[in-house]
């Protein structure tokens, strides 16, 4: 394995709701590295898409630290994080969040418009195999091409980190393996660091390591020797 | 084009019809703006123009006759820089082709051609030979009323005879701007000329040879105009001098004055109005779309779009449904700017009209139109700015909902189910639906604003024609004549019945306050023409006493048992004291009123009239005007039947236009509000109403809930309506009032209920175009989309 990427050192999450404190994250040490597909598996409300999220600068940790590379994410402020998000991270959502306004194309332009090196939203869409329906709208396609825009959305920065949260969760099976198929494409051919959220326990079969959680806890970090392809996936 | 900016365009137009709603709104108040200050500020620029070019003078005087050679020593007052002296004079006129007398206001023309001072510009012809007698040129309007070129003859009594004058051209003057006639409260160029004729034979014709009976003057840079005037009234008190006055109090001048102040408050009055509810109907529309694109805005950040670039978003979008209110506004202020500058045309003499709407008034416009867009849409913008990405892309929490007061108090009137969801919603948003109240008691408070101009002018109608002024027709003379005159009137064919009445000019002091006024006085039992209350009851001036008009006297700080200096003017100079013994409302005019036996008392003469007050047969009314026109002595006539029809037209047509914009711009309001308002709701409950639906409430019953709670609010709306609405027509009968006249504020039963009328089928109509939404919906859909 390479150089770490992400490295977490207790991090704790606390939501405040006025009558109750709900501790999402309770003291999460994780190292991710460079180039491997890691699946964080759970069950709903273990605090998996909250690690995710301050993995990606979209939220902060109540405590402990966060590092992307040498970067101690805790300490950015809210202008480095929109900077880190637009520099680095794809996301990936379990509902797709494209806008209904905006065609394929477009909708892959939103991020190209404001990153650095972008690759043109054409190319991003033919690698997730959308070549033909760049025009259509989000109310034009199936789930399954939804998401594929959604990855080419992720993708088309280059990103270093790919960040999943449930991306088949909306999908049936075969929708989503092809899903499936396009992420680890990406991570073979450019080594793409991808996070995987499921709470779909078959499709870890993919994953490099598998680390699974519960009640805010990192219960078991496992290393898969043999990896299976998307398609022999079955659930 | 940038992805999140096609985004932009694409909501808009998805958006459309509410964003038209707004637009319309904020064209409005654009429009208003745009044409009343571009008016007010076309008509001060237009008159300052002619008023430069023209050498409007400063400060103007009549009297009874003045020796040439005081020219001199008016010339010298400190101040002033140019005299000009002329003769001037009142005469009847005939005209081939008309029935009725007209009169004419002669005034000299000097011998060198035109005057130095309010130097009229020819129109058309040549001026006439200085020692041709029968030679005049007239004001262009009244030419153009009779159809008069150069060449053509009319006859005017000058002096008991009657003689035939020829025009050899047609003049403007910017000493009539508004051509008024005396009496008249309306110009009438066909029963009212301007003539103007060579010095010599105008002096011969009123017996001024070697005087003069008017100055103008023009003050140097600096001067004192009350001090100049001071001065003027001396030199002139012993050759009958009526009192100088100033730019101000110049009948024509002041016209524009009031006119200029009623397109002020118009400008600074209803805009404002419109521009507040573009920014509550932006705020409330946008909040909801900002609530709806949640997940959206999450995305935007989690994909590197910074706190800024996702507020100036919607700050954009509000952006654009500005520019589209801005561009209706433009388009329909510069239509009925242009419509108001012909108005303003036939209603105003102008050589010229200098309108350009400035660059600046429509960036004006358009930069308070963004602004108040962007006010509305700083909010939401704002709240959108400061959503974090990882909560936005969670669904958002339910309302809190939780049993409080108001839910103790509802839960006692034991309402049904729907009828508590209504209330329910309109208490958790308390400010939204404040706002709502607000917007559409706006709608009802500029219907009864408009209205009531029509009942306050009808109201000053019935007082000054019904009540007071009874009579046909004025007859007023040359000088002042013993009352025994009106035997010879009442042999006069058609005349059922004749009055005399008696006016002084006077300048009327209490304490440091002055104005110069006309005292009317009237016979015992006079019945043609009475001073009358606002209760109709008619007022009786006691002796030894005067009777002021309330605007007089909080001009002069005056209430009844203070004392009046009263300094007449013209021939009868004295000074008297008098209390003041009653007050009384008239809307037109500064009167005063004093007993005509006390008048004549205090002079020690033989009871004297001015003007004579006549009833006439229509039967016998051309043989009357035939013998009025050959009449010596008779300075005039004002046909008050003829004016009371041309108000009361007039009236009748401003109202229906005026009317026609109001009821336009509460629909527009009303429509604005209630739609959106309405579809705001639609969208934030499409869920819980759909439930309903499935739970199996009927269409009807799940759009009365819709509905139930915009009616709620716009019932509402209605007192509240009618408090602003008088709150807004007490500030317009304030700003309308001038010296000339007063507007009462008159609201009538009727017009709230019209008002409201008007109002709740607007906000009907609105809320049914959204119940067809409602209607149409997808349940299945609906219950399935993730808010």
């Amino acid at each position: 394995m390479a150089w770490p990427i992400f490295r977490t050192e207790g991090v704790t999450k606390v939501y405040d709701t006025g009558e109750v404190q709900v501790h999402a994250l309770a003291g999460v040490d994780l190292t991710l590295f460079a180039g491997e597909l890691a699946v964080l598996l759970g069950p709903s409300g273990s605090g998996k898409s909250t690690l995710l999220n301050i993995l990606g600068g979209l939220d902060r940790a109540s405590s402990g630290h966060v590092w992307f590379r040498d970067t101690d994410l805790t300490a950015l402020r809210e202008r480095g994080l929109t900077r880190f998000r637009r520099d680095h991270v794809g996301f990936v959502f379990q509902f797709y969040n494209l806008v209904p306004s905006l065609s394929a194309r477009e909708n892959v332009q939103l991020v190209t418009d404001v990153a650095r090196e972008p690759m043109p939203p054409e190319e991003a869409l033919g690698l997730v195999g959308l070549s033909h329906r760049m025009d259509h709208f989000p109310a034009e396609m199936s789930g399954g091409e939804q998401q594929r825009v959604a990855i080419a959305r992720a993708i088309a920065k280059r990103p270093e980190v790919l960040l999943c949260d449930e991306p088949t969760g909306a999908l049936d099976s075969k929708t989503g393996i092809q899903v499936l198929e396009a992420l680890k494409d990406i991570n073979d051919r450019f080594g793409t660091t991808t996070v995987v959220i499921t709470h779909n326990a078959a499709i870890r079969k993919m994953a490099h390591r598998v680390v699974r959680f519960q009640d805010g806890r990192i219960t078991e970090v496992e290393v898969n020797e043999t990896r299976l392809a998307p398609h022999e996936i079955v659930w | 084009m940038e992805a999140i900016d096609i985004k932009l365009l694409r909501d808009f137009r998805r958006l459309w019809a509410q964003a038209l709603a707004i637009a319309l709104v904020l064209g409005c108040g654009v429009a208003i703006f745009l044409t009343s200050f571009g008016m007010f500020r076309a008509l001060e620029d237009t008159r300052a123009a002619y008023y430069e070019r023209n050498r409007f003078a400063d400060v103007f005087v009549t009297a009874r006759r003045v020796p040439g050679h005081m020219v001199e020593a008016i010339a010298a007052i400190p101040g002033v820089s140019t005299v000009e002296t002329r003769v001037t004079g009142s005469v009847v006129l005939d005209i081939p082709g008309r029935e009725e007398t007209a009169v004419g206001l002669v005034i000299s023309l000097p011998n060198g051609g035109l005057s130095q001072l309010n130097r009229p510009v020819i129109r058309s012809g040549r001026l006439p030979d200085p020692d041709a007698a029968d030679r005049v040129m007239v004001n262009a309007p009244f030419a153009l009323a009779h159809g008069f070129g150069a060449g053509d003859v009319f006859s005017a009594n000058l002096n008991g005879r009657k003689r035939p004058l020829t025009i050899t051209g047609t003049v403007l003057s910017p000493e009539y701007i508004y051509t008024l006639g005396p009496g008249a409260l309306m110009p009438d160029n066909e029963g009212f000329g301007i003539i103007w004729m060579p010095e010599r034979a105008a002096a011969a014709a009123f017996d001024m040879t070697g005087a003069f009976n008017s100055v103008s003057m023009s003050l140097t840079r600096g001067a004192d105009e009350a001090e100049v005037i001071d001065r003027l009234d001396d030199l002139l008190e012993p050759y009958g001098g009526m009192g100088a006055y100033g730019r101000e109090q110049q009948v024509s001048n002041s016209f524009i004055d009031a006119e200029i102040a009623s397109l002020r408050s118009t400008a600074l009055i209803l805009p404002p109005v419109f521009f507040g509810i573009t920014a509550f109907l932006v705020n409330m529309v946008l909040g909801r779309i900002i609530a709806l694109e949640r997940s959206q805005i999450g995305l935007l950040k989690a994909v590197g779009y910074s706190n800024w670039e996702v507020c100036l978003h919607y700050l954009l979008l509000a952006g654009l449904v500005a520019v589209a209110g801005i561009v209706l506004g433009w388009a329909v202020g510069g239509w009925l700017a242009h419509a108001l500058a012909e108005l303003y045309a036939d209603f105003f003499d102008f050589p010229f009209l200098i309108y350009r709407v400035s660059y600046d008034v429509y960036a004006i416009s358009a930069a308070i139109a963004l602004a108040s867009a962007g006010l509305g849409a700083a909010r939401a913008a704002l709240s959108a700015a400061r959503l974090s990405p990882a909560v936005a892309m969670a669904p958002p929490a339910p309302p809190r909902y939780s049993r409080n007061l108001f839910d103790r108090m509802l839960a006692a009137l034991r309402l049904s189910q729907p009828a508590m969801m209504i209330l329910r919603a309109i208490l958790r948003w308390p400010v939204r639906s404040g706002l709502t109240v607000l917007g559409l008691a706006l709608a009802v408070a500029v219907m009864v604003a408009a209205t009531f101009t029509e009942d306050s002018l009808d109201k000053i109608v019935d007082a000054a024609f019904f009540q007071s002024n009874r009579q046909d027709a004025i007859l007023y003379f040359t000088e002042d004549k013993p009352i025994s005159v009106l035997e010879e009137i009442r042999r006069l064919p058609g005349v059922m019945a004749v009055e005399g009445q008696y006016y002084l000019s006077a300048e009327l002091r209490h304490g440091h306050r002055e104005k110069q006024i006309a005292l009317e006085a009237r016979p015992e039992g006079s019945d043609l023409a009475r001073v009358v209350d606002e209760r109709g009851h008619v007022v009786v001036v006691p002796e030894n006493a005067l009777v002021l008009t309330r605007r007089l006297a909080t001009h002069l700080d005056a209430r009844p048992g203070d004392v009046i200096e009263v300094e007449f003017q013209g021939d009868k100079r004295q000074t008297n004291e008098l209390p003041v013994a009653a007050l009384v409302t008239q809307y037109f005019g500064l009167g005063a009123f004093i007993d005509y036996d006390t008048a004549n008392r205090l002079f020690r003469q033989a009871p004297q009239i001015t003007m004579a007050n006549i009833l006439i047969d229509p039967r016998h009314e051309a043989d009357l005007h035939a013998r009025l026109k050959d009449m010596p002595g008779l300075a005039g006539t004002v046909m008050l039947t003829d004016t009371r029809r041309s108000f009361q037209e007039t009236i009748a047509e401003n109202v229906l236009i005026m009317n026609t914009i109001y009821v336009t711009i509460a629909v527009l309001i009303t429509v604005g509000v209630a739609y959106n308002g309405a579809r705001v709701q639609l969208s934030e409950r499409a869920r819980e109403l759909a439930s309903l639906r499935i739970l199996g409430f009927t269409r009807g019953e799940v759009s009365a809930i819709l509905m139930g709670e915009t009616v709620v609010l716009a019932l509402a709306a209605q007192p509240v309506g009618w408090l602003l609405g008088w709150g807004i027509s007490w500030a317009m009968t304030e700003g309308f009032t001038s010296d000339l006249y007063a507007v009462p504020l008159v609201l009538r039963p009727a017009t709230f209920a019209q008002a409201s009328i008007v109002v709740l089928v607007a906000c009907l109509g609105a809320v049914l175009l959204v119940r067809r939404r409602l209607d149409r919906m997808d349940l299945v859909a609906v219950m399935k989309t993730r808010e």
